[in-house]
Protein backbone atom coordinates (compact mmCIF):
# COMPACT_ATOMS: atom_id res chain seq x y z
CA UNK A 1 0.00 0.00 0.00
CA UNK A 2 1.02 3.19 -0.61
CA UNK A 3 -0.29 6.82 0.49
CA UNK A 4 -3.04 8.20 -0.70
CA UNK A 5 -2.58 10.37 -3.88
CA UNK A 6 -5.83 11.89 -3.96
CA UNK A 7 -7.83 14.10 -2.02
CA UNK A 8 -11.28 13.98 -0.56
CA UNK A 9 -10.42 10.09 1.07
CA UNK A 10 -13.70 10.52 3.11
CA UNK A 11 -15.56 10.32 0.00
CA UNK A 12 -13.66 7.54 -1.33
CA UNK A 13 -13.71 4.91 0.92
CA UNK A 14 -12.06 2.43 -1.51
CA UNK A 15 -8.97 4.43 -0.58
CA UNK A 16 -7.78 3.93 2.85
CA UNK A 17 -7.01 7.61 4.83
CA UNK A 18 -4.84 5.49 6.98
CA UNK A 19 -0.98 5.31 5.64
CA UNK A 20 0.60 2.35 7.25
CA UNK A 21 3.20 2.78 9.76
CA UNK A 22 5.42 0.76 11.83
CA UNK A 23 6.64 2.35 15.22
CA UNK A 24 9.85 1.89 16.62
CA UNK A 25 11.00 2.52 19.96
CA UNK A 26 13.98 5.20 20.23
CA UNK A 27 15.00 5.57 23.84
CA UNK A 28 13.24 6.39 26.77
CA UNK A 29 11.49 9.37 24.92
CA UNK A 30 11.28 8.82 21.22
CA UNK A 31 9.69 7.12 17.85
CA UNK A 32 10.72 6.51 14.51
CA UNK A 33 7.87 6.13 12.68
CA UNK A 34 8.66 3.98 9.64
CA UNK A 35 6.41 4.54 6.02
CA UNK A 36 6.15 2.95 2.80
CA UNK A 37 7.18 6.23 0.65
CA UNK A 38 8.55 9.35 0.94
CA UNK A 39 4.94 10.98 0.02
CA UNK A 40 3.78 9.10 2.98
CA UNK A 41 6.34 10.48 5.20
CA UNK A 42 5.67 13.62 3.83
CA UNK A 43 1.95 13.09 4.58
CA UNK A 44 2.61 12.38 8.24
CA UNK A 45 5.52 15.22 8.84
CA UNK A 46 2.42 17.45 7.59
CA UNK A 47 -0.15 15.93 10.04
CA UNK A 48 2.42 16.77 12.76
CA UNK A 49 3.06 20.22 11.89
CA UNK A 50 -0.57 20.82 11.65
CA UNK A 51 -1.44 19.12 15.20
CA UNK A 52 1.25 20.85 16.77
CA UNK A 53 0.01 24.37 15.05
CA UNK A 54 -3.14 23.90 16.26
CA UNK A 55 -1.73 22.78 19.83
CA UNK A 56 -2.99 19.30 19.55
CA UNK A 57 0.23 17.78 19.06
CA UNK A 58 1.90 16.33 22.57
CA UNK A 59 4.84 18.28 23.55
CA UNK A 60 7.86 17.05 21.69
CA UNK A 61 11.74 18.01 20.77
CA UNK A 62 12.67 17.45 17.46
CA UNK A 63 10.61 16.30 14.36
CA UNK A 64 12.97 15.08 11.87
CA UNK A 65 11.12 14.01 8.42
CA UNK A 66 13.87 11.30 6.41
CA UNK A 67 13.75 9.36 3.24
CA UNK A 68 11.13 6.62 4.74
CA UNK A 69 10.84 7.80 8.26
CA UNK A 70 10.02 10.49 10.80
CA UNK A 71 11.68 10.84 13.99
CA UNK A 72 9.46 12.42 17.11
CA UNK A 73 11.38 12.90 19.80
CA UNK A 74 10.80 14.28 23.55
CA UNK A 75 7.56 12.24 24.28
CA UNK A 76 6.69 12.15 27.43
CA UNK A 77 4.69 9.11 26.91
CA UNK A 78 6.08 7.24 23.47
CA UNK A 79 3.98 4.52 24.00
CA UNK A 80 0.54 6.26 24.46
CA UNK A 81 1.44 8.60 21.31
CA UNK A 82 2.30 5.60 19.16
CA UNK A 83 -0.75 3.84 19.90
CA UNK A 84 -3.04 7.09 19.50
CA UNK A 85 -0.94 7.85 16.13
CA UNK A 86 -1.95 4.47 14.47
CA UNK A 87 -6.00 5.80 14.75
CA UNK A 88 -4.98 9.37 12.83
CA UNK A 89 -6.86 10.06 9.44
CA UNK A 90 -3.69 11.38 7.33
CA UNK A 91 -4.79 13.11 4.51
CA UNK A 92 -2.00 12.90 1.28
CA UNK A 93 0.12 16.36 1.75
CA UNK A 94 -1.26 18.98 -0.57
CA UNK A 95 0.77 20.43 -3.36
CA UNK A 96 -1.55 22.81 -5.04
CA UNK A 97 -1.42 26.41 -3.52
CA UNK A 98 1.89 26.01 -2.53
CA UNK A 99 4.60 28.69 -3.84
CA UNK A 100 7.32 26.83 -5.79
CA UNK A 101 10.83 28.43 -4.51
CA UNK A 102 12.74 29.53 -7.90
CA UNK A 103 16.61 29.09 -7.77
CA UNK A 104 18.67 30.09 -10.34
CA UNK A 105 21.82 27.40 -11.44
CA UNK A 106 24.63 27.89 -13.52
CA UNK A 107 25.26 24.66 -15.01
CA UNK A 108 28.55 24.95 -15.38
CA UNK A 109 29.66 22.11 -13.17
CA UNK A 110 32.36 19.84 -14.22
CA UNK A 111 30.41 16.40 -13.87
CA UNK A 112 27.28 17.19 -16.43
CA UNK A 113 28.89 15.71 -19.26
CA UNK A 114 29.32 12.14 -16.86
CA UNK A 115 25.86 12.55 -15.49
CA UNK A 116 24.39 13.02 -19.72
CA UNK A 117 26.62 9.84 -20.17
CA UNK A 118 24.79 8.15 -17.25
CA UNK A 119 21.70 9.43 -18.38
CA UNK A 120 22.44 8.69 -21.93
CA UNK A 121 21.31 12.18 -23.66
CA UNK A 122 22.79 15.42 -23.98
CA UNK A 123 24.32 17.67 -21.60
CA UNK A 124 22.04 20.40 -23.10
CA UNK A 125 18.97 17.72 -22.29
CA UNK A 126 20.03 17.86 -18.80
CA UNK A 127 19.56 21.01 -18.26
CA UNK A 128 16.30 20.54 -19.66
CA UNK A 129 15.76 17.44 -17.73
CA UNK A 130 16.84 19.12 -14.24
CA UNK A 131 15.86 22.82 -14.59
CA UNK A 132 12.26 20.92 -15.84
CA UNK A 133 11.72 19.46 -12.79
CA UNK A 134 9.69 20.44 -9.75
CA UNK A 135 11.70 19.12 -6.78
CA UNK A 136 10.40 19.10 -2.94
CA UNK A 137 12.83 19.16 0.12
CA UNK A 138 12.38 15.82 1.33
CA UNK A 139 14.36 16.75 4.60
CA UNK A 140 17.45 18.10 5.51
CA UNK A 141 20.73 17.48 7.17
CA UNK A 142 24.49 16.46 6.49
CA UNK A 143 24.79 19.94 7.26
CA UNK A 144 22.21 23.26 8.41
CA UNK A 145 20.41 24.09 5.45
CA UNK A 146 21.40 20.98 3.31
CA UNK A 147 18.27 19.58 1.79
CA UNK A 148 17.70 16.44 0.26
CA UNK A 149 15.53 17.14 -3.37
CA UNK A 150 13.85 14.69 -4.54
CA UNK A 151 11.67 14.87 -8.01
CA UNK A 152 13.81 13.07 -10.49
CA UNK A 153 12.62 9.69 -11.84
CA UNK A 154 14.18 6.53 -10.81
CA UNK A 155 16.01 5.86 -14.47
CA UNK A 156 17.60 9.59 -13.57
CA UNK A 157 19.42 8.24 -10.50
CA UNK A 158 22.80 8.44 -10.25
CA UNK A 159 25.58 6.84 -8.23
CA UNK A 160 28.27 8.58 -6.24
CA UNK A 161 31.29 9.35 -7.38
CA UNK A 162 33.92 6.69 -7.11
CA UNK A 163 36.21 9.66 -5.06
CA UNK A 164 34.98 12.13 -3.87
CA UNK A 165 36.11 15.25 -3.75
CA UNK A 166 38.26 16.92 -0.76
CA UNK A 167 36.18 20.26 -1.42
CA UNK A 168 32.95 21.47 -3.28
CA UNK A 169 32.52 25.26 -3.45
CA UNK A 170 29.54 26.99 -1.75
CA UNK A 171 26.40 26.62 -4.01
CA UNK A 172 27.36 24.05 -5.78
CA UNK A 173 23.98 21.46 -7.79
CA UNK A 174 24.84 18.38 -6.71
CA UNK A 175 22.91 14.96 -7.43
CA UNK A 176 23.65 11.66 -5.80
CA UNK A 177 20.96 8.29 -5.85
CA UNK A 178 17.16 9.76 -5.88
CA UNK A 179 18.43 13.25 -4.52
CA UNK A 180 19.45 16.43 -5.68
CA UNK A 181 21.61 18.87 -3.33
CA UNK A 182 23.30 22.46 -3.01
CA UNK A 183 25.41 22.86 -1.11
CA UNK A 184 25.17 25.82 1.99
CA UNK A 185 29.07 25.96 2.93
CA UNK A 186 32.27 24.02 1.28
CA UNK A 187 32.79 21.23 2.08
CA UNK A 188 34.17 17.83 0.98
CA UNK A 189 31.43 15.62 -1.19
CA UNK A 190 31.17 12.43 -3.67
CA UNK A 191 27.76 13.37 -5.58
CA UNK A 192 27.94 14.65 -9.36
CA UNK A 193 28.14 18.22 -9.87
CA UNK A 194 26.10 19.74 -12.01
CA UNK A 195 26.29 23.46 -11.69
CA UNK A 196 26.66 26.74 -8.87
CA UNK A 197 23.70 28.83 -7.03
CA UNK A 198 24.05 32.22 -5.59
CA UNK A 199 21.48 31.71 -3.58
CA UNK A 200 22.33 31.78 0.18
CA UNK A 201 20.67 28.34 1.28
CA UNK A 202 21.79 29.33 5.44
CA UNK A 203 22.05 32.22 6.84
CA UNK A 204 21.63 32.03 10.75
CA UNK A 205 20.23 35.42 11.18
CA UNK A 206 17.00 34.98 8.64
CA UNK A 207 13.89 33.08 9.85
CA UNK A 208 14.31 30.25 8.95
CA UNK A 209 17.85 30.71 8.77
CA UNK A 210 17.57 27.09 6.11
CA UNK A 211 16.27 28.10 2.66
CA UNK A 212 15.26 24.65 1.67
CA UNK A 213 12.83 23.32 4.93
CA UNK A 214 11.24 20.18 4.37
CA UNK A 215 8.01 19.95 2.24
CA UNK A 216 9.62 23.19 0.43
CA UNK A 217 9.15 23.17 -3.18
CA UNK A 218 11.82 24.02 -5.43
CA UNK A 219 12.30 24.69 -9.30
CA UNK A 220 15.92 25.39 -10.57
CA UNK A 221 15.98 28.54 -13.11
CA UNK A 222 18.69 27.73 -15.91
CA UNK A 223 20.69 31.10 -16.35
CA UNK A 224 23.63 32.02 -18.49
CA UNK A 225 27.09 31.34 -18.00
CA UNK A 226 28.66 34.55 -16.64
CA UNK A 227 32.43 34.97 -16.82
CA UNK A 228 32.16 37.35 -13.87
CA UNK A 229 29.45 35.88 -11.56
CA UNK A 230 29.89 38.40 -8.99
CA UNK A 231 28.40 40.56 -11.56
CA UNK A 232 24.95 38.12 -11.27
CA UNK A 233 21.58 38.76 -9.47
CA UNK B 1 31.03 51.23 33.41
CA UNK B 2 33.47 48.23 33.61
CA UNK B 3 35.08 46.65 30.93
CA UNK B 4 32.83 43.00 31.67
CA UNK B 5 35.49 40.46 29.79
CA UNK B 6 38.58 38.61 29.65
CA UNK B 7 41.37 37.73 27.23
CA UNK B 8 42.48 34.24 26.51
CA UNK B 9 46.22 33.90 27.77
CA UNK B 10 46.31 29.70 26.71
CA UNK B 11 43.55 28.69 24.60
CA UNK B 12 44.27 24.98 25.86
CA UNK B 13 44.00 21.92 23.71
CA UNK B 14 39.83 22.52 22.52
CA UNK B 15 38.00 25.42 24.79
CA UNK B 16 34.60 25.73 23.30
CA UNK B 17 31.79 28.53 24.50
CA UNK B 18 28.70 25.81 25.76
CA UNK B 19 25.32 26.09 27.01
CA UNK B 20 22.16 23.85 26.85
CA UNK B 21 22.60 23.97 22.79
CA UNK B 22 20.01 24.30 20.27
CA UNK B 23 17.49 21.69 20.52
CA UNK B 24 14.58 21.84 18.12
CA UNK B 25 16.42 22.70 14.00
CA UNK B 26 17.19 19.17 13.88
CA UNK B 27 14.76 19.05 10.90
CA UNK B 28 17.17 21.70 9.08
CA UNK B 29 20.41 19.51 9.71
CA UNK B 30 21.19 21.57 13.39
CA UNK B 31 22.95 19.81 15.69
CA UNK B 32 21.34 20.36 19.12
CA UNK B 33 25.54 21.26 20.60
CA UNK B 34 25.71 21.95 24.20
CA UNK B 35 27.48 20.95 26.82
CA UNK B 36 29.30 17.81 26.51
CA UNK B 37 28.67 17.14 30.46
CA UNK B 38 25.55 18.54 30.85
CA UNK B 39 25.33 18.59 34.93
CA UNK B 40 28.73 20.09 35.03
CA UNK B 41 27.72 22.82 33.29
CA UNK B 42 24.68 23.15 35.08
CA UNK B 43 26.32 22.97 38.86
CA UNK B 44 28.85 25.44 37.36
CA UNK B 45 26.37 27.79 36.78
CA UNK B 46 24.95 27.31 40.12
CA UNK B 47 28.02 27.87 42.16
CA UNK B 48 28.19 31.42 40.30
CA UNK B 49 24.49 32.24 41.10
CA UNK B 50 23.38 31.85 36.68
CA UNK B 51 20.67 29.80 35.44
CA UNK B 52 21.52 26.68 33.81
CA UNK B 53 21.17 28.28 30.37
CA UNK B 54 24.20 30.49 31.02
CA UNK B 55 27.24 29.96 28.67
CA UNK B 56 30.22 28.59 29.98
CA UNK B 57 34.04 27.31 28.85
CA UNK B 58 34.39 23.88 27.98
CA UNK B 59 37.84 22.75 28.13
CA UNK B 60 39.64 19.60 26.71
CA UNK B 61 42.22 18.04 29.62
CA UNK B 62 45.09 20.86 29.37
CA UNK B 63 42.71 23.53 30.59
CA UNK B 64 43.19 27.22 29.68
CA UNK B 65 44.50 30.56 31.23
CA UNK B 66 42.09 33.98 30.58
CA UNK B 67 42.59 37.20 32.30
CA UNK B 68 40.36 38.85 34.00
CA UNK B 69 39.34 42.39 32.80
CA UNK B 70 36.63 43.14 35.03
CA UNK B 71 36.99 41.25 38.67
CA UNK B 72 33.91 38.42 38.29
CA UNK B 73 32.93 35.29 40.72
CA UNK B 74 33.74 31.86 38.75
CA UNK B 75 33.44 27.95 39.41
CA UNK B 76 35.43 25.18 37.69
CA UNK B 77 33.36 21.14 37.92
CA UNK B 78 33.39 19.13 36.11
CA UNK B 79 36.83 17.06 35.29
CA UNK B 80 38.79 17.78 38.84
CA UNK B 81 41.66 20.20 37.97
CA UNK B 82 44.11 22.37 39.71
CA UNK B 83 42.49 25.83 40.13
CA UNK B 84 45.03 29.35 40.37
CA UNK B 85 44.64 32.94 40.45
CA UNK B 86 47.82 34.94 40.21
CA UNK B 87 49.87 31.51 40.78
CA UNK B 88 47.84 31.04 44.23
CA UNK B 89 45.84 27.90 44.24
CA UNK B 90 41.90 28.60 44.30
CA UNK B 91 39.00 26.28 45.05
CA UNK B 92 37.49 23.32 42.48
CA UNK B 93 33.83 23.23 42.71
CA UNK B 94 32.89 26.25 44.60
CA UNK B 95 32.44 30.21 43.83
CA UNK B 96 36.10 31.65 43.51
CA UNK B 97 36.42 35.61 43.37
CA UNK B 98 38.62 36.59 40.55
CA UNK B 99 40.15 40.38 41.22
CA UNK B 100 40.40 42.75 37.78
CA UNK B 101 43.46 42.54 35.92
CA UNK B 102 44.09 38.60 37.39
CA UNK B 103 45.04 35.68 35.68
CA UNK B 104 43.20 32.91 36.35
CA UNK B 105 44.48 29.12 35.49
CA UNK B 106 42.34 26.28 35.00
CA UNK B 107 45.09 23.03 34.78
CA UNK B 108 45.16 19.89 33.13
CA UNK B 109 42.64 17.28 34.29
CA UNK B 110 43.83 14.83 37.03
CA UNK B 111 40.87 12.52 35.63
CA UNK B 112 38.10 13.06 32.82
CA UNK B 113 38.13 15.26 30.33
CA UNK B 114 36.21 18.10 30.25
CA UNK B 115 35.86 21.17 33.14
CA UNK B 116 33.27 23.74 33.08
CA UNK B 117 34.08 27.49 33.65
CA UNK B 118 31.08 29.46 34.08
CA UNK B 119 30.91 32.94 35.41
CA UNK B 120 28.85 35.13 36.95
CA UNK B 121 26.62 36.52 34.34
CA UNK B 122 28.23 34.05 32.08
CA UNK B 123 29.67 34.67 28.40
CA UNK B 124 27.97 37.35 26.24
CA UNK B 125 28.89 35.66 22.30
CA UNK B 126 26.47 36.03 20.05
CA UNK B 127 23.67 33.39 19.82
CA UNK B 128 23.05 31.84 17.05
CA UNK B 129 19.44 30.23 16.86
CA UNK B 130 19.07 30.91 20.59
CA UNK B 131 21.82 29.27 21.87
CA UNK B 132 25.48 30.77 22.28
CA UNK B 133 26.81 26.78 22.22
CA UNK B 134 30.17 26.35 19.84
CA UNK B 135 29.04 23.28 16.83
CA UNK B 136 32.36 21.29 15.67
CA UNK B 137 30.27 19.15 13.61
CA UNK B 138 28.50 22.04 11.77
CA UNK B 139 30.26 25.28 12.46
CA UNK B 140 27.81 27.16 14.33
CA UNK B 141 28.32 29.59 17.41
CA UNK B 142 31.41 31.38 18.64
CA UNK B 143 34.89 29.80 17.42
CA UNK B 144 36.79 27.74 19.68
CA UNK B 145 39.28 30.11 21.73
CA UNK B 146 42.23 31.07 20.64
CA UNK B 147 45.25 32.89 22.38
CA UNK B 148 44.58 36.84 22.45
CA UNK B 149 40.79 36.14 21.67
CA UNK B 150 38.34 38.07 24.05
CA UNK B 151 35.18 37.16 25.33
CA UNK B 152 32.51 39.86 26.53
CA UNK B 153 30.75 38.66 30.05
CA UNK B 154 27.07 39.42 30.86
CA UNK B 155 25.69 41.14 34.04
CA UNK B 156 25.22 39.20 37.09
CA UNK B 157 21.42 39.12 37.71
CA UNK B 158 21.41 37.46 40.84
CA UNK B 159 23.81 37.24 44.16
CA UNK B 160 26.11 34.57 43.66
CA UNK B 161 24.73 31.96 46.64
CA UNK B 162 26.46 31.61 50.21
CA UNK B 163 29.31 29.29 49.73
CA UNK B 164 28.64 26.01 48.10
CA UNK B 165 31.42 23.13 47.40
CA UNK B 166 30.95 19.77 45.52
CA UNK B 167 32.59 16.54 46.23
CA UNK B 168 34.79 15.08 43.28
CA UNK B 169 33.45 11.64 42.38
CA UNK B 170 35.92 9.73 42.00
CA UNK B 171 37.29 8.80 38.51
CA UNK B 172 35.67 6.23 36.70
CA UNK B 173 36.69 2.22 37.10
CA UNK B 174 34.76 1.80 33.61
CA UNK B 175 31.63 3.23 31.90
CA UNK B 176 28.48 1.89 31.89
CA UNK B 177 25.60 2.64 29.63
CA UNK B 178 22.07 1.67 29.92
CA UNK B 179 20.98 1.67 26.37
CA UNK B 180 17.27 0.65 25.33
CA UNK B 181 17.71 -1.79 22.14
CA UNK B 182 15.76 -0.05 18.88
CA UNK B 183 15.57 1.27 16.61
CA UNK B 184 17.62 -1.07 14.31
CA UNK B 185 18.14 -3.62 16.91
CA UNK B 186 17.03 -6.04 14.27
CA UNK B 187 19.59 -5.39 11.72
CA UNK B 188 21.64 -7.34 14.16
CA UNK B 189 21.55 -11.13 14.78
CA UNK B 190 20.92 -12.43 18.23
CA UNK B 191 24.78 -13.18 18.73
CA UNK B 192 25.39 -9.21 17.58
CA UNK B 193 22.77 -8.44 20.30
CA UNK B 194 24.28 -10.74 23.29
CA UNK B 195 27.63 -9.31 22.40
CA UNK B 196 25.77 -5.61 22.61
CA UNK B 197 24.85 -6.19 26.25
CA UNK B 198 28.07 -8.70 27.27
CA UNK B 199 30.89 -7.42 25.57
CA UNK B 200 33.82 -4.74 27.11
CA UNK B 201 35.16 -2.19 24.55
CA UNK B 202 37.56 1.11 25.24
CA UNK B 203 36.96 4.49 24.63
CA UNK B 204 38.77 5.28 21.25
CA UNK B 205 41.22 8.32 20.92
CA UNK B 206 39.16 9.22 17.67
CA UNK B 207 36.32 10.57 20.04
CA UNK B 208 35.43 14.17 19.90
CA UNK B 209 32.26 16.12 20.81
CA UNK B 210 30.33 14.39 17.77
CA UNK B 211 30.80 10.99 19.33
CA UNK B 212 32.40 8.73 21.69
CA UNK B 213 34.18 5.96 19.52
CA UNK B 214 35.00 2.39 20.63
CA UNK B 215 37.77 -0.50 20.18
CA UNK B 216 36.52 -4.22 20.85
CA UNK B 217 34.27 -6.50 19.60
CA UNK B 218 32.55 -5.98 16.73
CA UNK B 219 28.62 -6.16 16.47
CA UNK B 220 27.94 -9.39 13.83
CA UNK B 221 24.78 -7.88 11.23
CA UNK B 222 21.93 -9.81 10.25
CA UNK B 223 21.21 -7.88 7.24
CA UNK B 224 23.43 -6.19 4.50
CA UNK B 225 22.71 -3.22 2.40
CA UNK B 226 22.00 0.14 3.47
CA UNK B 227 19.62 1.99 5.15
CA UNK B 228 18.00 5.39 4.02
CA UNK B 229 19.24 8.34 5.63
CA UNK B 230 16.64 8.81 8.83
CA UNK B 231 16.94 11.01 11.93
CA UNK B 232 18.94 10.31 14.91
CA UNK B 233 18.92 11.40 18.44
CA UNK B 234 21.51 12.73 21.16
CA UNK B 235 22.90 9.01 22.56
CA UNK B 236 21.71 6.71 19.62
CA UNK B 237 24.72 4.07 19.05
CA UNK B 238 25.06 3.55 16.05
CA UNK B 239 26.96 1.13 13.65
CA UNK B 240 28.90 1.42 11.00
CA UNK B 241 30.21 -1.48 8.76
CA UNK B 242 33.14 -1.84 11.13
CA UNK B 243 30.63 -3.25 13.65
CA UNK B 244 32.00 -1.18 16.47
CA UNK B 245 29.45 1.07 18.50
CA UNK B 246 29.72 4.54 17.76
CA UNK B 247 28.02 6.65 20.51
CA UNK B 248 26.45 9.98 19.95
CA UNK B 249 27.28 12.70 21.75
CA UNK B 250 25.85 16.72 21.31
CA UNK B 251 27.59 17.29 18.30
CA UNK B 252 26.13 14.77 16.28
CA UNK B 253 25.10 14.65 12.70
CA UNK B 254 21.33 14.98 12.66
CA UNK B 255 20.54 11.91 10.27
CA UNK B 256 22.59 8.92 9.26
CA UNK B 257 22.35 5.78 7.20
CA UNK B 258 24.31 3.58 9.49
CA UNK B 259 21.97 1.64 11.76
CA UNK B 260 21.43 2.69 15.10
CA UNK B 261 21.03 -0.50 17.57
CA UNK B 262 20.45 1.48 20.68
CA UNK B 263 19.76 4.45 22.55
CA UNK B 264 21.92 5.08 25.99
CA UNK B 265 19.68 7.05 28.36
CA UNK B 266 20.75 10.51 28.61
CA UNK B 267 21.24 10.81 32.07
CA UNK B 268 24.74 8.46 31.07
CA UNK B 269 25.96 11.18 29.02
CA UNK B 270 27.99 13.16 31.32
CA UNK B 271 30.06 10.54 32.44
CA UNK B 272 30.55 9.73 28.79
CA UNK B 273 31.65 12.82 28.47
CA UNK B 274 34.45 12.14 31.04
CA UNK B 275 35.79 8.82 29.62
CA UNK B 276 39.21 8.84 29.01
CA UNK B 277 40.65 6.99 25.72
CA UNK B 278 41.13 3.35 27.06
CA UNK B 279 38.23 4.02 29.82
CA UNK B 280 36.42 -0.19 29.48
CA UNK B 281 33.11 0.95 28.56
CA UNK B 282 30.02 -1.76 28.50
CA UNK B 283 26.35 -1.48 27.54
CA UNK B 284 23.75 -2.91 29.91
CA UNK B 285 19.91 -3.02 29.06
CA UNK B 286 18.05 -0.09 30.13
CA UNK B 287 15.28 -0.56 32.19
CA UNK B 288 12.19 1.13 31.32
CA UNK B 289 10.42 3.67 33.53
CA UNK B 290 13.72 5.28 34.78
Amino acid sequence: MTAPTTAGTRTQPAESPCLRMRTLPVGDHGLLVELDSGEAVEALHAELLRRAAAGRLPATREIVPAARTVLIDGLAEPERFAAELTGWDIPPAARSGARTLEVPVRYDGPDLADVAELWGVTPEEVVRIHSGTEFRVAFCGFAPGFGYLTGLPERYHVPRRATPRTRLPVGSVALAGPYTGVYPRSSPGGWQLLGTADAVLWDASREPAALFTPGTLVRFVPQPFDPHPEATQ
Amino acid sequence: MTDRAFAVVRAGALTTVQDLGRAGHAHLGVPRSGALDADAHRLANRLVGNGPEAATLETTVTGCAIRMRSAVTVAVTGAPCPVTVDGRPAAWGAPVHVPADALLEVGTATYGLRSYLAFAGGIEAEPVLGSRATDLLSGLGPAPLTDGAVLPLGTPGAPVPAADAVPHAGPARELVLPVRLGPRDDWFTEAGLRTLLTGVWRVSSASNRIGLRTEGPSLERARDGELPSEGMPLGAVQVPPNGLPVLFLADHPTTGGYPVIGVVRESALPAAAQAAPGTPVRFVRAHSGA
